[in-house]
């Protein structure tokens, strides 16, 4: 997937400026940055949620990506599987039934099926939002804030998880506030500040790119204040 | 849209509280404004003219006067009378909505009444002039001014006997006659049968003449109250100044099935499409799986269905108490289905704006009240002025164009049909496109 200037204004405001970056399979990438730094209306052009003001995304497939929003985008008066098979039809499966009983699996929801979803804890409620988002086998899926509402042993059981779907081959993109946890689990990250990407690379590039001006810099999430600072953001 | 219509409809299934708090609650109002509104609203203002010229305003029965003036002021205590100059004057009272009917007396009615009583010609009229364009108001102006008209009646009919009875003065041919009496006959008879000899040969005649007097005076003493319910020396001829009337009780249960058509539709289509963005579902859907105005046909289809089948089977349902026209039954769901429509496309435009469901209901709710009120509003309450605004008002609303709409439907009321339901198609794709506006923010 190819991102190409792209650029978001609300109004007068300037949300994104010029977003140019690269997706490759199977590749985690982390999104990070401050509040109101674009992440969220990134992903959501990246998703088809809304149309950016200029720029373009390729595809290379032309397929749909996968959308794992962060408020879970579930009816919680309908069962997870009902859930499912809404989706899945709404996706134009080729046999609905099926992808629900496979996601149902992949998740580990089996016993969960006929439950509301309403009922369901936060980890298993996300769980379900990324089951949907995945119901499309998509080559590439889109998490905001995946982590955001889960206690730290369902953080754990989400990054097993989606470890599995990149090692399978799907490209994982996701914003997230946690920068320890984008260094733990992406092999890139993307540092926005005020609608501007700053950075593309490793973790290692990254702590590397801030370290020698800054020899006291500790770990990931102090280079990255400092980074920022030094951005003037 | 089908998976989306079945996934709403699974929801409602699992919500039972609510359904049955919308389905039975408007039932619930509504049916309270419909008795409200067959109430009567307390008197009504009357055009009255009277042609009668000053001291002539009397009839003359036997050897009583009876005074019309006294029956007069009997009518006043039921109506609020608006005196006139003229007959043209009354009409065009009633024509511009300041009177909700005009009674004209003409000048010949003491002497009309005069010839039934002394010739038993003639059949004296009084007319009566009906404004039409609000039934209920129309009811309430004829049954206070007939029930009136009765008590005339009666109490002419009643003097009329009592003077053959007891006697007194009939007016006849231009000449005062006195009357007897049967009872004072009697007397007399019986007076000169006690002067005549025990022999005499008249006794058995006049006995035979008391006999009938007696027989008389007891028939007519019984007859007296069936007479006077049945005589109708006086004819109160209405004629109708608009078109064709819906009856009153009709037209209350009319508006009490557009007022639940209203609530259903509206607090419907406001709550499920507040829904999905409570539910943070909006974006998933509308990136490529259903476009934004699918997801507001299937609401307002959705909405409008509901409304048009609970409001179907209310008015199949009222109508085991009060007339509405089965054999036009296509056309109360024309008019069922598109007022639903209307009503769900406002309800969409409203669930646009809101965030959640609770707001989205709120707001259904008290936007939905006012629209009702306006559309009711008699015309010849207000001001010309406020009567222009609230009938503007009204036609940017779809209450008002449902209402005729379904008036039409039941009963075959004018104004037509085809207007209204052009009205609420209209309405539908304006309400329709500012939900979609109204959108945007969903995202």
């Amino acid at each position: 997937m190819a991102v190409r200037g792209l650029t978001k204004r609300f109004g007068a405001r300037l949300a994104l400026d010029r977003i140019t970056f690269e997706l490759y399979p199977g590749e985690v990438v982390a999104v990070i940055g401050p509040n109101g730094a674009g992440k969220t209306t990134l992903l959501s052009i990246l998703a088809g949620v809304l149309e950016p003001t200029e720029g373009e995304v390729t595809r290379a497939d032309g397929k749909r990506f996968g959308w794992v929003p962060q408020e879970p985008g579930l009816y919680s008066k309908l069962s997870v599987a009902e859930n499912l098979r809404l989706f899945a039809r709404l996706e134009r499966t080729a046999d609905p039934d099926q992808t629900v009983n496979a996601m149902l699996n992949q998740t580990g929801l089996e016993d969960r099926a006929d439950e509301e979803v309403g009922r369901l804890s936060g980890g298993n409620q996300q769980r379900v939002n990324i089951a949907i988002g995945l119901l499309c086998e998509p080559p590439a899926l889109l998490l905001d804030e995946p982590s955001a509402s889960l206690d730290p042993r369902q953080r754990e059981r989400l990054w097993e998880f989606i470890g599995g779907l990149a090692a399978r081959g799907t490209t994982i993109l996701f914003s997230t506030h946690n920068v320890a946890e984008a260094e733990r689990y992406a092999g890139r990250v993307l540092v926005l500040g005020d609608g501007e990407l700053l950075f593309s690379g490793t973790p290692a590039e990254f702590e590397q790119a801030v370290q020698p001006r800054n020899q006291t810099a500790g770990d990931f999430e102090t280079a990255f204040v400092r980074f920022l600072d030094e951005h003037g953001h | 849209m089908r998976w989306l219509l079945v996934k709403d409809l699974q929801i409602l299934k699992r919500s039972p509280l609510l359904v049955g708090l919308l389905v039975v609650y408007p039932v619930v109002i509504a049916l309270m404004i419909g008795f409200a509104l067959s109430s009567p609203p307390g008197k009504p203002k009357v055009a009255l003219y009277d042609a009668v010229p000053t001291g002539r305003g009397h009839v003359n029965i036997g050897n009583q006067q009876i005074d019309i003036a006294h029956y007069a002021n009997q009518l006043f205590e039921s109506i609020t009378p608006i005196r006139v100059s003229s007959r043209a004057e009354a009409i065009a009272k009633v024509r511009d909505g300041k009177a909700q009917a005009a009674l004209i007396i003409p000048a010949d009615i003491i002497s009309q009444i005069n010839n039934l009583i002394t010739q038993g010609t003639g059949n004296p009229t009084v007319e009566l002039f009906l404004n039409s364009r609000d039934p209920l108001e129309r009811q309430f102006a004829q049954q206070a001014i007939t029930a009136r008209a009765n008590q005339v009646e009666q109490g002419i009919s009643k003097q009329d006997l009592q003077k053959v009875l007891n006697g007194g003065t009939l007016n006849f041919a231009g000449q005062s006659v006195p009357l007897l009496g049967l009872k004072n006959s009697r007397a007399i008879v019986q007076g000169t049968i006690a002067s005549l000899a025990p022999d005499s040969q008249l006794r058995p005649a006049l006995k035979q003449v008391v006999d009938f007097a007696d027989l008389a005076v007891t028939g007519l003493g019984f007859a007296t109250p069936v007479l006077g319910s049945i005589g109708s020396p006086l004819t109160v001829k209405q004629i109708e100044l608009a078109g064709k009337t819906t009856p009153t009780a009709s037209y209350a249960a009319t508006i009490a099935v557009i007022v639940s058509l209203m609530f259903v539709g509206m607090l419907l289509a406001a709550a499920m499409l507040a829904l999905e963005r409570s539910e943070h579902a909006y974006s998933r859907l509308v990136r490529g799986l259903i476009k934004p105005e699918g997801l507001l046909s299937e609401k307002v289809l959705l909405a409008a269905g509901a409304a048009a089948a609970v409001t179907l089977a209310m008015s199949a349902f009222v109508s085991l108490f009060v007339h509405l026209e089965w054999v036009r039954f296509p056309l109360w769901v024309a008019a069922l289905v598109l007022g639903g429509l209307a009503f769900a496309a406002l309800g969409v435009a409203i669930g646009g704006v809101a965030r959640d469901v609770s707001v989205a209901s709120l707001m259904a709710f008290v936007v939905s009240l006012p629209i009702a009120f306006i559309a009711l509003v008699p015309g010849d309450a207000v001001s010309g002025t406020l009567k222009s605004i609230l009938d503007a008002v009204a036609f940017v609303f779809p209450f008002k164009a449902a209402l005729q709409a379904a008036a039409n439907a039941f009963t075959g009321s004018a104004p037509g049909i085809g207007w209204p339901l052009v009205h609420l198609a209209v309405l539908t794709l304006v309400f329709g496109a500012l939900a979609r506006v109204a959108m945007r923010r969903f995202a």
